[in-house]
């Protein structure tokens, strides 16, 4: 099957065969490619330690630092795990360390309320319509939400950072995180209905409408 | 099986990530069918889901990746140098070494010893240096010319004593012996002794004149 075809029937493999061919490269000595081999993941490795460390700068330089690891090491890659994972693996890691060492930790409870036994109740019944993903392509939007998520506690918070936005499995999360896969799924459970919750009130008040811009607004 | 609204809440999570068993799956949605209340909690978790699982939820700091590539280019310098400076040190220290054996080889003994042809063949002691000592063909032992235990003299060659040292010959315990035993009595050494060793040599049949072990005048 040439090239051009396999692009064309499946682009993903394609995509995945030529993220396979950057890696060798970049083992093999050719370290200026390697930003072309992270730049798709950027996003996801600096959310990875945003969720932890809740601070843009020392998300920033966490998140760098952890690419810089990541290249210094690119030879220890297997391609048993994806390379995003490997990555944001590495970023939790670095940003976990990063909090110890800044004792981050005294301004917030390491466990929040003991309430994982306890089966969360929903809270709001509001028919949600099915969101458009228009909708985050406003500040406002990814503002709200991003307020929403700070709100949950560190150990719903990073369960959900690592499963739901940087789409980890439950078994890479636990692995990630230190601990069972259990816990992943009760955390996981209490924070997407918490954050359904906490988000339902932006529904009500139409943050996720198609109209771009608040009443009165309009810029023309 | 039937589910309540609280099972329903309390397996949402899994049942969105397709984590439940296939009859727990169909009692979960033969509820769905008839509750509002647990389709508007699982829709709204989808949503959620798909929110924050879009890309665009997360924004990079502006220059985020300009201050990237800067920190990478300069990683990347920083092990090229680490790389090369490896490398030079490496060529460096050949080109030492090269230069080390080369001067050896320079200085090199240019007329080092012969190899000894004999474990015997060791210097005798006190024998001078300039003595005229003769050697029969291939053998090991230098004698006095006249001494009467040389075999072959067809092949007889003469050349001082310290050639025949240095050659790895070793002395004639007898004629040699004598010789030196004389000088250090003060004696003439060459003189009339050797008749007896001629005389004793007179009498041995020729297969029977064997070289003698140089041992006895060796150190």
């Amino acid at each position: 099957m040439g090239e051009a075809q396999l692009r064309f029937d499946n682009p993903e493999a394609a995509g995945e065969r030529d993220e396979t061919q950057l890696i060798a490269r970049v083992q093999s000595g050719a370290s200026e490619l390697f930003y072309e081999l992270v730049r798709p993941y950027q996003r996801r490795v600096y959310a990875a330690a945003l969720a932890i460390l809740r601070n843009d700068a020392d998300a920033e330089d966490v998140a760098q630092d952890a690419l810089l690891k990541a290249l210094a090491n690119i030879r220890q890659f297997r391609a048993e795990s994806r390379f995003s994972t490997w990555l944001i693996q590495i970023a939790v890691n670095e940003s976990l360390m990063f909090r110890r060492r800044r004792r981050a930790v005294v301004m917030e409870s390491i466990e929040g309320r003991d309430d994982e036994a306890n089966p969360y109740v929903p809270k709001d019944f509001a028919d949600w319509r099915e969101i458009p993903s228009e909708a985050l392509e406003r500040k406002q939007v990814r503002q709200r939400l991003a307020e929403a998520l700070d709100q949950l506690d560190r150990k719903y918070r990073e369960v959900f950072v690592l499963r739901d936005v940087e789409h980890l499995n439950i078994q890479e999360t636990a692995q990630a995180l230190g601990i069972s896969t259990g816990s992943v799924k009760t955390r996981l459970l209490r924070a997407r209905l918490m954050l359904r919750d906490l988000l339902s009130a932006g529904w009500e008040h139409g943050w996720f409408s198609r109209a771009p811009f608040e009443k009165g607004s309009n810029p023309w | 099986m039937v589910v309540n609204c609280e099972e329903v809440w309390r397996e949402v999570s899994n049942y969105i990530d397709g984590d439940v068993d296939p009859s727990l799956r169909q009692a979960f949605e033969d509820h769905l069918r008839a509750c509002k209340r647990c389709t508007a909690v699982l829709d709204g978790t989808r949503n959620v889901i798909r929110l924050y699982g879009d890309e665009r939820f997360v924004e990079l700091p502006a220059g985020f990746s300009q201050r990237l590539q800067l920190k990478l280019r300069s990683q990347a310098a920083r092990s090229k140098t680490r790389f090369t400076m490896g490398w030079s040190t490496w060529a460096l220290a050949t080109a030492a070494a090269m230069v080390f054996f080369g001067v050896l080889w320079i200085v090199r003994p240019t007329n080092p010893p012969l190899p000894e042809k004999s474990a015997l063949a060791k210097p005798g002691k006190n024998i001078p240096p300039e003595l005229l000592v003769a050697v029969s063909g291939n053998s090991r032992v230098f004698h006095l010319p006249e001494c009467g235990l040389i075999q072959g003299k067809k092949d007889l060659r003469t050349m001082k004593a310290r050639e025949a040292l240095h050659e790895g010959l070793a002395p004639c315990v007898q004629c040699l012996r004598q010789y030196l035993s004389r000088m250090q009595s003060g004696r003439h050494p060459r003189q009339e002794d050797l008749s007896d060793v001629e005389e004793v040599e007179k009498k041995l049949p020729e297969d029977e004149r064997v070289e003698p072990r140089a041992s006895s005048l060796q150190e």
